[in-house]
C-alpha cells in the first residue's frame, strides 16, 4: 500500500471544519517524503460535489467516502466506525485528527478499536533522520513539550487546530479516486439529539483578545473591557476565577480548562498568570499584561507589563484610541 | 438503594505546580510527589453522588496508580464513594492511554453490574482526554465526552449536553454508558461544585479500607497489554516548555505603558 496518510475530516451536521483543511499540508508533506498519497475520510449524508472538490483543491489525492442517513450524521460513533474502516481498507503509515472536541471524541475509539498508540493534541508531526515519525505534543498542563514515538502502526495523532498552516487552494487538482461506501445502520445506544445552543464567541479565532481576571471587581464592569475589544475588533475573554463564580460562561474562559488561543495581541488585565491560565495563552504573539502586582506570574510571558490599576489603564487606551480613530 | 454501580475512573494526579520532571526520560518523579484526585475528575464523583440519590446503586471509585495513591482513593471516599478500588501493581507501570484503558475496562468488567462510568474530560498531567472514550470502546459501550450538563435520566438512559466545538449538542445513551465530564458542570439546570468533605467523612474515609487489586485480581487479563509493554506510544525526548520566559518591558507610570501600548497596536496593524 506504500506510504500513504489519512486525513479525518470533521464533518459535524454537514459543516466541514476548516480545521480539518490544515491536516492536508501536513499530511501532503508526510506522504510526499516517500511517495505516498493523500486519503481524506468523509462522512457524509450526501455526495456534496463542491466539498469533493475542495478537498481535492487542498490536496486530498483519494477521497473514501462514507455514507449515512441524514439523521445518524451526528453520530461521532458511526465516524468512528468509518475512520476504522478506512484505516483497514488503506493500511496508512499515519493518520491525522483535529484535537478538536469532537476529534478527541472520534480517534480515542479508533485507536482502542484497532489497538494503536494515538498522541493528543500534537503541535507537530515530523519525520526524523532514521524515517520515524515524531509526534510533538504538551503535557502537564503545558509545563512540558514530549516528543513521542508510536511502535504501532498506523502511527495515529490528532492535531491541535491552528498548527498548521491551511494548505494554498489549487482548484486545477483533481481527486484520484473517490470510493463511496454505505455504512449499514447500527444500534449503539446513543442517539445524538441535535444541537442545544451555538457557542457566542470563538476565541480561537480571535486576533486581538482582552482578558480580564481576578482585579474584575463586578461582573458589570466588564462592559469597559468589551468596549476596549470592539475598537480593536477583538474579543474579550475571563480567566477561570470569573467562569467558577458563575459571572462568565466558559466559552469566554482562557485557559487549560477552557480555550487555547494565539491571538496577535492578548492583553492580561488584573490577571496574575496561573499555571492553569498560562498554558492557555503563552503562544500569543504579543502579551500586554496589567497588574498592581509586579511581581504577579504573568510577567515572565508578557512584552509589555504595565503596574497600574487595570481600570485606569483600559480606560486611558480607550480613550487614546478613540481619538486615534476619529 | 439497590440498582447497577455508579463507577467513577479517579486518576491521581501530582500538584503540576511542585511536581518535578526529569527531562532527560521524559518521565515523572511520581514516586516523590503527593498524589491528589485530579480535579476534573472530582466533579464525575459529585455528579456520581448525585445521581445515586435517585438512581441507586454504588458509587465506586477505581484507580490506577502507585501505591501512595491511597490517599487519594480515601479522600474519594471522604466526597461520597461507597467502595474504592486501587489497581496497583508494578506491571501496569509506564501506561499510556491505550494500556490505561484496557486495564481500567477490565477491572470494570471485574466489578460487574454498572450503570454509568464517569469521569473527568482529561488528567491535568497526561492532558489527553482519551482514556474515557477508549475505555468506553473496550467495553463496547456509547460515551459522550466533554459532557457539561446532564439534562435529565431515568431508569433507561441520560441525557447530557456535550461541547462538539462551535455548539453544543443533546446526546442520549442508554445505559450502561460512560461520560467525561468538563467543568462548569450542571445537574438539571443546577450548578455542581465538588463537596468539601465534613470531619465526620474525613473520620470515615481514614477507617475505610481502599481495596488494592494487583494484575493477578483481574481475570483475563493480557499481560502483553498492560504497563509499558502494551504502551505503543513511547516518550522519546522531552523538554520544558515555559524554561525560557521572557523578559518584558516594564513600565511604571501608565502614560509610559500607554505609548508602548500603542506602539505596539501600530506595529500589528491594529489601529
Amino acid at each position: 500500500m506504500g506510504y500513504s496518510v489519512i486525513t479525518y475530516v470533521e464533518n459535524i451536521g454537514g459543516k466541514v471544519n476548516p480545521a480539518s483543511l490544515e491536516l492536508l499540508s501536513k499530511a501532503r508533506e508526510l506522504a510526499s517524503a516517500r511517495g505516498g498519497k493523500v486519503y481524506s475520510v468523509l462522512v457524509t449524508a450526501l455526495e456534496n460535489s463542491q466539498e469533493l472538490k475542495e478537498l481535492a483543491a487542498f490536496g486530498a489525492d483519494v477521497l473514501l467516502v462514507y455514507k449515512v442517513s441524514e439523521s445518524q450524521l451526528s453520530n461521532y460513533l458511526l465516524h468512528a466506525e468509518a475512520l476504522t474502516r478506512a484505516i483497514r481498507r488503506v493500511e496508512p503509515a499515519v493518520v491525522l485528527v483535529s484535537a478538536t472536541p469532537w476529534g478527541r471524541s472520534v480517534a480515542p475509539r479508533v485507536a482502542a478499536r484497532l489497538g494503536l498508540g494515538l498522541t493528543a493534541d500534537c503541535l507537530d508531526v515530523y519525520m526524523d533522520e532514521a524515517g520515524d515519525i515524531v509526534q510533538v505534543r504538551p503535557a502537564f498542563t503545558g509545563n512540558l513539550i514530549a516528543h513521542i514515538k508510536t511502535v504501532t502502526s498506523p502511527v495515529m495523532a490528532t492535531i491541535r487546530p491552528g498548527v498548521f498552516p491551511r494548505p494554498q487552494p489549487n482548484s486545477s487538482r483533481s481527486l484520484e479516486a473517490v470510493v463511496v461506501e454505505e455504512l449499514p445502520v447500527q444500534s449503539s445506544g446513543l442517539e445524538v439529539l441535535g444541537p442545544s445552543k451555538e457557542k457566542a464567541v470563538s476565541l480561537s479565532d480571535a486576533s486581538v483578545i482582552v482578558a480580564v481576571g481576578r482585579g474584575l471587581r463586578k461582573r458589570e464592569d466588564v462592559s469597559l473591557f468589551r468596549e476596549l475589544a470592539r475598537v480593536l475588533g477583538g474579543e474579550y475573554a475571563v480567566s477561570k476565577p470569573l467562569v467558577d463564580t458563575g459571572w462568565f460562561e466558559k466559552e469566554r474562559q482562557v485557559g487549560f480548562s477552557g480555550n487555547i488561543v494565539k491571538p496577535k495581541v492578548y492583553f492580561a488585565f488584573g490577571i496574575s498568570g496561573a499555571p492553569q491560565h498560562i498554558a492557555g495563552m503563552k503562544d500569543s504573539e504579543c502579551v500586554v499584561a496589567v497588574n498592581t502586582d509586579p511581581s504577579a506570574p504573568i510577567a515572565r510571558y508578557s512584552d509589555i507589563f504595565v503596574v497600574g490599576d487595570m481600570y485606569e489603564v483600559a480606560q486611558e487606551i480607550l480613550e487614546k484610541l478613540k481619538a486615534f480613530k476619529s | 438503594m439497590s440498582g447497577p454501580d455508579l463507577v467513577v475512573l479517579v486518576k491521581p494526579t501530582p500538584d503540576i505546580t511542585k511536581v518535578k520532571f526529569d527531562v532527560e526520560t521524559g518521565r515523572v518523579d511520581r514516586g516523590s510527589a503527593e498524589l491528589e484526585i485530579n480535579p476534573f475528575d472530582l466533579y464525575a464523583l459529585e455528579l456520581a453522588v448525585r445521581l445515586r440519590e435517585s438512581l441507586g446503586g454504588r458509587v465506586i471509585a477505581l484507580a490506577m496508580a502507585p501505591p501512595h495513591a491511597e490517599k487519594a482513593l480515601r479522600d474519594a471516599i471522604a466526597r461520597g464513594a461507597d467502595r474504592a478500588i486501587l489497581l496497583s501493581d508494578p506491571k501496569f507501570a509506564g501506561a499510556d492511554t491505550l494500556a490505561t484503558s484496557y486495564t481500567l475496562a477490565l477491572a470494570v468488567r471485574e466489578i460487574g453490574n454498572f450503570r454509568l462510568i464517569l469521569c473527568g474530560e482529561k488528567s491535568v498531567d497526561g492532558d489527553t482526554g482519551q482514556v474515557g472514550p477508549e475505555v468506553a470502546e473496550h467495553l463496547g459501550i456509547p460515551h459522550a465526552a466533554f459532557v457539561q450538563s446532564v439534562v435529565d435520566f431515568d431508569d433507561k438512559s441520560i441525557t447530557v449536553e456535550a461541547d462538539f466545538g462551535k455548539s453544543y449538542y443533546l446526546v442520549r445513551l442508554k445505559y450502561p454508558a460512560l461520560l467525561s465530564i468538563s467543568r462548569p458542570l450542571a445537574l438539571k439546570g443546577e450548578r455542581l461544585e465538588p463537596r468539601i468533605p465534613r470531619l465526620s467523612d474525613l473520620m470515615r474515609a481514614r477507617k475505610a479500607s481502599v481495596e488494592v487489586w494487583q494484575a493477578s485480581d483481574i481475570p483475563g487479563i493480557d499481560l502483553s497489554k498492560v504497563g509499558w509493554a502494551g504502551s505503543p506510544t513511547r516518550v522519546v525526548k522531552a523538554s520544558y516548555a515555559l524554561e525560557k520566559g521572557k523578559t518584558p518591558m516594564v513600565f511604571k507610570s501608565v502614560e509610559d505603558g500607554l505609548n508602548a501600548i500603542l506602539e505596539l497596536l501600530k506595529s500589528k496593524n491594529l489601529l
